[in-house]
């Protein structure tokens, strides 16, 4: 113990201090990203409040089993990514890599479910654009077929359940994105780790990606209530 | 090192209870609460949120310092939130001036 450990950067007093340094950090960058998606889901409710026939429209026609699927599917992604921290905690080299990989895996499920659900939009003529160049790529908001009936019976005007689906498109859209951002970091994270960057001591990236990776999590914890399940399924 | 190590048994147990709160607030979806199921669905999804930020997120073993950070974070998007909608619904609270009603009676009547 008498040495100094070479993971403590030399602007730190003791190995406490970084981690904390670390996770305090990681967590002031949360917070701006906690603003941003905010954002989202001000408008959201603004616009919910306006428009509300549309927006229990638009929710009833998701498929409320995918997005449950994905919730679970994302739940148990944070599962193993809190399993790999500590993992890496403990200084288990190949139970941190599986378990990495297996949250990419997770990660990877999660956006193969979402590729479905924005298929099905697709071919349901559910993708709110109005231009020239959008219908000569099919991308057109003329729902029809059984997409029709929840509208006609909520008496929504069209444009209001256009407006949900914007809203649709773009915060999943947005939280899509987070997804492919996380599924880099773990990608880096797996590299390091199967180079031995981690121990015991060290594992800093581990826990702020995995800081990261939960916050993902957290905004689908409140999407797929505000999307999918308000507005009345009985 | 005196980094808190979480067990994984706590983690499966936070897994179980998030799992469980997943399916009950999809049951609760298809129950007519009325206005209550917006709350019902809000209620849990902060729970599991909790869940996630305490023991996924170990801000239950973190330093103050850390725990201000995102109690500030929260409060800030609470400010958000509240400001936005105490201006959309109060809007029409108090009458307007003769001649700002609305868009469209300017529209009608062009000066």
């Amino acid at each position: 113990m008498s040495e100094a450990p070479v993971a403590l950067a030399h602007q730190f007093d003791d190995l406490d201090q970084q981690h904390d340094a670390g996770s305090f950090g990681m967590w002031v960058f949360l917070v701006t990203e906690i603003m941003f998606f905010g954002g989202l889901f001000s408008a959201y409710t603004v616009y919910r409040s306006l428009y509300l026939e549309g927006f229990v429209a638009g929710s009833h026609i998701l498929n409320i089993k995918l997005g449950a699927t994905n919730t679970a599917v994302l739940i148990a992604s944070s599962l193993t990514m809190a399993m790999a921290v500590h993992a890496a905690q403990k200084g288990k080299q190949k139970a941190l890599m599986t378990f990495v990989l297996l949250t990419m895996l997770l990660g990877m499920v999660f956006l193969g479910i979402k590729y479905v659900e924005y298929h099905d939009k697709y071919v349901e003529h559910l993708i709110p654009c109005e231009s020239q160049a959008c219908s000569n790529l099919g991308l057109e908001f003329a729902p029809e077929g059984e997409a029709l009936q929840p509208i006609q019976r909520q008496h929504a005007p069209l444009p209001h359940v256009e407006i949900y689906f914007c809203f649709y498109f773009f915060m999943t859209g947005m939280h899509a994105l987070h997804m492919v951002i996380g599924l880099g970091i773990m990608t880096y994270l797996l590299l390091m780790a199967r180079r031995g960057k981690f121990t015991a001591q060290y594992y800093a990236p581990v826990e702020v990606g995995g800081l990261y990776w939960h916050f993902v999590d957290i905004v689908w914890i409140f999407l797929f209530p505000l999307l999918y399940l308000i507005g009345g399924r009985y | 090192m005196s980094q808190h190590i979480v067990s994984p048994r706590l983690y499966f147990l936070v897994f179980a209870a998030l799992l469980a709160l997943t399916g009950l607030t999809t049951g609760v979806a298809f129950i007519d609460l009325g206005a209550y199921n917006t709350v019902a669905a809000l209620a849990i999804a902060v729970t599991k949120a909790l869940l996630v930020i305490l023991f996924f997120m170990h801000v239950r073993y973190s330093p103050h310092l850390t725990r201000i950070v995102v109690v500030a974070g929260f409060f800030w998007l609470a400010i958000l939130i509240t400001l936005t909608l105490s201006d959309f619904r109060t809007r029409r609270w108090t009458p307007s001036p003769s001649g700002w009603e609305t868009s469209s009676v300017l529209r009608q009547a062009p000066r």
